[in-house]
Parts: structure tokens; C-alpha cells; sequence
């Protein structure tokens, strides 16, 4: 599949922001209003950076769209597509965000009212990045993304990101109740658990293919093996533009290998060193924070790029 | 009826679709041509082409004529072991099961009730491409200058339009095609010319593994006649079908070949 930039970019940012309005939520469960006295600014910072991830995010989906002046249409289809509820759920975690930034900011309203405000995001960006990766993985016609792998990767890489923002914004000094040692001991976990993870996935992806094959694409297995001998047009057309990117396949050990070290490897160091050295914690967690998104965004980049599309049959793959 | 939602009709009336012969087809592009003419001024406005006189043109085309080569099983019996190269023209099989419809997060998609024709509404579409990514038979394609989607209407603005002769009110392709390869018809209705065809000559879906339950249908090509047995080659490598023969020169044939 083409990795178009902008729907990497939206992957890469909103799966981080809603990552961190999940844990924002549910930092805001337990906040009393002692907490509040001294961690308004922290909270409030965590409220604002998921905001400013999650909307560029939003803005670059739609540098994809050819329409993009139409896209609230995208919200009314709801019964039946991911697509639609994904959108639906990402707005909708908004009003709640603002919301909680208000009672934090003015420290009066009652904690019941933030409890449940704090409850409520942290269920909508839960749903978001679910709604978000059923859209890949109600796909048959790709492998790579129609299983099991697919939505347990995407809310474990938006948690990720999520909480190295979190652990940035606590080494700066912002206190919001989470505590810097506890959200490095968090990275220690999902930046192990991130190679893991995606080990076993390319596993996966590299142990079969696709049931589909030329002989099923075209009938004709009956009367032998399948080969194209013809294309029907000498140029590309956008079937062969949008599902037929050969190229990462061509450097897929090299851009795992950067998944593995940037995404899981570096971010872990860090923690590991903020652990051990506090006074070093900043530094630490800037290098991993910006090694880990460059590390979602190359492994959002592979998504698509390793994945195959079964049309690609009736164009002379040998398997899809 | 007005769709609101990209839900799919529980059933479908009548189930209208093509009937692709492989057995005939020629490969001429006769279809694709004709589909793309008429197309170009119909009813879902144009199938524009980007750079088309320059030095990488691009367009959308409904129809896609693929050739492929068939190498037959090394264990097939003698005589059935030859290859054959077959023409497969490609084009939107209407699905039962339309993911491309499921998926559409605008309603711009939908799958007709009344005739089971999937259609896109150009003034709702935003271009997102996500059908064309679920369909696996390449049936829609993105149209960079309109910013739509876009995908083969089966001429839902001929086969209804009363202004044209009976005869014509069939798509495009159907009418263009020169060998008779592709047929019309209701294939909900199993007295249909099409549903017989099928029944007739064991019609199959593409890429039936995956569940989308495609309307049309494609016919398998026939077995070729082989070379061993029913043909000898003269000296100067021409075949004579001696069997195809009058009996009088068949007697001459055997006479002279002894």
C-alpha cells in the first residue's frame, strides 16, 4: 500500500495525543483538590499537548481527502463505518477535554463533576484509537492489517507515545500527580513490550500470505498455473499507484531494525536512565520522546508500505 | 429510494450484473473504449484524464483488459496439457457483500435496493479512498482532478433510459463488444438469458474466498483443441484437421498418406 504522508502523520500524532488524553483521563480519576493546588499547571499542560497532538493530527487527515470541504459528511455514517465512528469519537473526546481543562483551571467545581469528565476522555480516546484501527482491520483484502496483530498494536503505539509525552512533561519539573519515576517505569514497560509486540507481528506477516491468488483472482486455477502476460495499460493507473508500493519490502530489515531500536530500544535506555539518574531524567526523556515518535512514525510508514493488496493479483504479483 | 445510510439493502429485488464469456473474448478493448465514451458524458459527469497527451498519462477507466498465460499442471492427462493465454476484462462485480459500500464514512456509496447496482454520489464523496482500498478487484478508481471517487455504473443512465431502442438499453460494454463476450441481465432471476448462461456453462465468482458474493459472473474459457491425435503436420509445418474433412477427401487424405 502507499504510505501517503498525511494519513502516516495522523496516525503518528493523534494515536500519540489520544494516547495521552487516555492517560490525562485517568490521572484525573483520583485528583483531589489538594492535588489540584499544586498540579493545575501540569494537568493543564497535559490537557493542551494532547490537544495540539491530536488536532494537527485531525488537520493532517485531511490534507488525504480530495474533498476536503466536505469532510463533516464523514460523521454520518456511523452504523456502518469505522471511518465514520473513528471521526465521531475523536470530536467527540474535545468538548470533554475542554471541559476538564476549565474545572482544573478555575479549582472550584466539584471533583465528582472532574472524576466523570476525566472518566469519559479517557474512554472516548480509548474508543478512538479502536474505532481507528478497525478501519485496517475490517480489510480483507490485506493481510497485514486484516489480524489479530493490528488492533492490539495500535492502542499499545498510541500508549506508548502517549506516555513518553507524559514523562517529557513531567521531567520538565510540571507536576500533575503521576510522579517522573512512575511514568519512566511506564516507558520501561511499553518500550519493552513495543519490540515484543511488533517481533511477533512480522513474525506473523512474514509466516503465510493472503488466502486470495492469482488461480482465485481470475477462476482460472482449473486449467493451470496463473501468470499475467498483459497488463491492460502501459502506464500506472492509480490501483497500481495506491496498492502497488514495492519499495519498503525491498528495505524492510533495515526500517524494522529502525522500528526496534528508535520506537522500543532508545526510549527504554532513557527510562532506564532517568531511573537510575534522576538528575538526568530531562534530557533522558526529551531523547526519548523524540526517538520513540520517530519510531511510531517509521513502524505507521511500514504498515502500510510492507502491506500487500489482493488486487495486485490481476497485475502479476505471484502472491498477496 | 433515498439512501441514508452506507448500510447494505437486506436483499435486493432484482440482482443486475454482467456475464463475462473468457471463452470469447478477444481482447480488443472494444469495452473499455466504449465504456470509457460513454462515460465521459454521462450522467455521473466525466472520467477525466490527467497529462493525457504528455508523458505519463493517467485516468480512470470502469473496464480493465488483463491478459494472462496459463501454464497447465505438469499432471494433467495427455492431451489437456497445453497452455493457453486468456483475456480478462475487469470490471466493478456489484457485490452482495460491497465492503467498498460498508466502509464509506459519507454515504456517498451505496447499494441500490431495487437493482443491486453499487453507485458513488460524486457531491458526497471526499475522496478518501478507503473503498478503493477494500475492494479487491480494483473496481474503483480515484479521480485526481474531480477529487471523487469514481467506478462503473452498469450505464445506469441507459439501461432505464426509455429514449433509446430496446436493444440498446444495455451498458455500453455490452453493446461494443464484437464476440459477444458480455452479457446483461438479472441474475437474481435464475430464468434469466444470464442465470442459464451460468447454470449452463458452470459461471464462477472471483475471488469467492473472500466473501464479498460478487454479481457477475465470469464464464470459464473452453478446452482448446490440443495438436496430438486430431491433427498431423505436413512437411512444411501446416496442420490438416483430416476428421474436419468431407468423407471423400478424408478417403483421398488416408489414399495419399500411405
Amino acid at each position: 500500500m502507499h504510505p501517503t504522508l498525511s494519513v502516516i502523520a495522523f496516525t503518528t500524532l493523534a494515536g500519540t495525543g489520544y494516547g495521552l488524553w487516555f492517560l490525562t483521563g485517568l490521572r484525573l480519576l483520583t485528583v483531589t483538590q489538594v492535588d489540584l493546588a499544586g498540579g493545575r499547571a501540569g494537568l493543564l499542560a497535559m490537557l493542551l499537548a494532547g490537544a495540539v497532538l491530536t488536532t494537527a493530527g485531525l488537520l493532517a487527515s485531511l490534507a488525504h481527502l480530495g474533498q476536503p470541504q466536505r469532510a463533516w459528511r464523514a460523521l454520518s455514517q456511523w452504523r456502518s463505518s469505522w471511518l465514520s465512528r473513528e471521526g465521531i469519537a475523536a470530536l467527540a473526546c474535545f468538548p470533554f477535554a475542554l471541559a476538564a481543562g476549565w474545572l482544573v483551571w478555575t479549582g472550584t467545581g466539584s471533583m465528582a463533576a472532574l472524576h466523570a469528565g476525566g472518566a469519559v476522555l479517557a474512554a472516548l480516546a480509548l474508543i478512538t484509537v479502536y474505532c481507528t484501527a478497525r478501519i485496517y482491520t475490517t480489510l480483507r483484502t490485506i493481510r497485514a492489517w486484516h489480524n489479530r496483530y493490528v488492533l492490539p498494536g495500535y492502542l499499545l503505539l498510541g500508549l506508548h507515545g502517549g506516555t513518553l509525552c507524559a514523562w517529557l512533561l513531567a521531567a520538565t519539573g510540571l507536576d500533575m500527580g503521576l510522579g517522573t519515576r512512575a511514568l519512566a517505569a511506564l516507558v520501561v514497560l511499553t518500550g519493552t513490550a513495543v519490540p515484543l509486540f511488533k517481533h511477533a507481528y512480522w513474525r506473523f506477516l512474514d509466516g503465510g500470505r493472503h488466502p486470495a491468488s492469482p488461480e482465485s483472482a481470475t477462476g482460472l486455477g482449473r486449467h493451470g498455473r496463473v501468470r499475467a502476460f498483459e497488463a491492460p495499460h502501459t502506464e500506472a493507473n492509480f490501483v497500481t499507484r495506491e496498492m502497488g508500493f514495492v519499495l519498503a519490502r525491498r528495505h524492510a530489515a533495515r526500517l524494522r531494525h529502525a522500528v526496534l531500536v528508535l520506537g522500543g530500544g532508545v526510549p527504554l535506555l532513557a527510562a532506564l536512565t532517568g531511573l537510575a539518574a534522576p538528575a538526568l531524567a530531562l534530557p533522558a526523556a526529551g531523547v526519548a520522546t523524540f526517538s520513540g515518535l520517530v519510531g511510531i512514525f517509521v513502524e505507521r510508514w511500514l504498515l502500510f508500505a510492507e502491506a500487500r493488496h489482493a488486487v495486485m493479483l490481476y497485475y502479476g504479483a505471484a502472491r498477496a | 429510494m433515498v439512501q441514508t445510510m452506507t448500510d447494505l439493502p437486506a436483499r435486493t429485488s432484482r440482482r443486475l450484473g454482467l456475464v463475462i464469456d473468457l471463452d470469447t473474448c478477444v481482447g480488443c478493448q472494444a469495452c473499455a473504449v466504449a465504456c470509457k465514451q460513454w462515460n465521459e458524458a454521462g450522467a455521473f459527469g466525466p472520467l477525466p484524464d490527467d497529462d493525457a497527451y504528455g508523458r505519463e498519462p493517467l485516468g480512470v477507466w470502469f473496464n480493465r483488459v488483463h491478459s494472462y498465460e496459463i501454464e497447465p499442471d505438469p499432471g494433467a492427462p495427455e492431451g489437456t496439457r497445453h497452455g493457453m493465454t486468456v483475456h480478462f476484462p475487469r470490471s466493478c462485480l456489484h457485490c452482495e457483500d460491497a465492503a467498498c459500500v460498508t466502509v464509506c464514512p459519507t454515504g456517498a456509496s451505496y447499494k441500490r435496493a431495487e437493482d443491486g447496482i453499487v453507485l458513488v454520489d460524486a457531491d458526497k464523496c471526499i475522496g478518501c479512498k478507503l473503498c478503493s482500498w477494500a475492494c479487491p478487484y480494483g473496481a474503483r478508481e480515484y479521480g485526481e482532478t474531480r477529487g471523487v471517487m469514481q467506478k462503473c455504473t452498469l450505464c445506469v443512465d441507459r439501461i432505464y433510459d426509455e429514449g433509446l431502442a430496446p436493444d440498446e438499453r444495455q451498458p455500453a460494454c455490452v453493446l461494443a463488444c464484437p464476440s459477444r463476450a458480455r452479457h446483461f441481465g438479472d441474475l437474481g432471476d435464475p430464468h434469466s438469458t444470464v442465470s442459464r448462461l451460468v447454470a449452463e456453462r458452470d459461471g464462477y465468482d472471483l475471488m469467492p474466498e473472500l466473501g464479498y458474493r460478487p454479481t457477475n459472473k465470469y464464464l470459464p474459457p473452453r478446452p482448446r483443441r490440443a495438436g496430438g491425435g486430431c491433427a498431423s503436420a505436413t512437411s512444411d509445418g501446416e496442420t490438416l484437421r483430416a476428421d474436419d474433412l468431407p468423407p471423400l477427401l478424408r478417403w483421398m487424405d488416408r489414399l495419399l498418406s500411405r
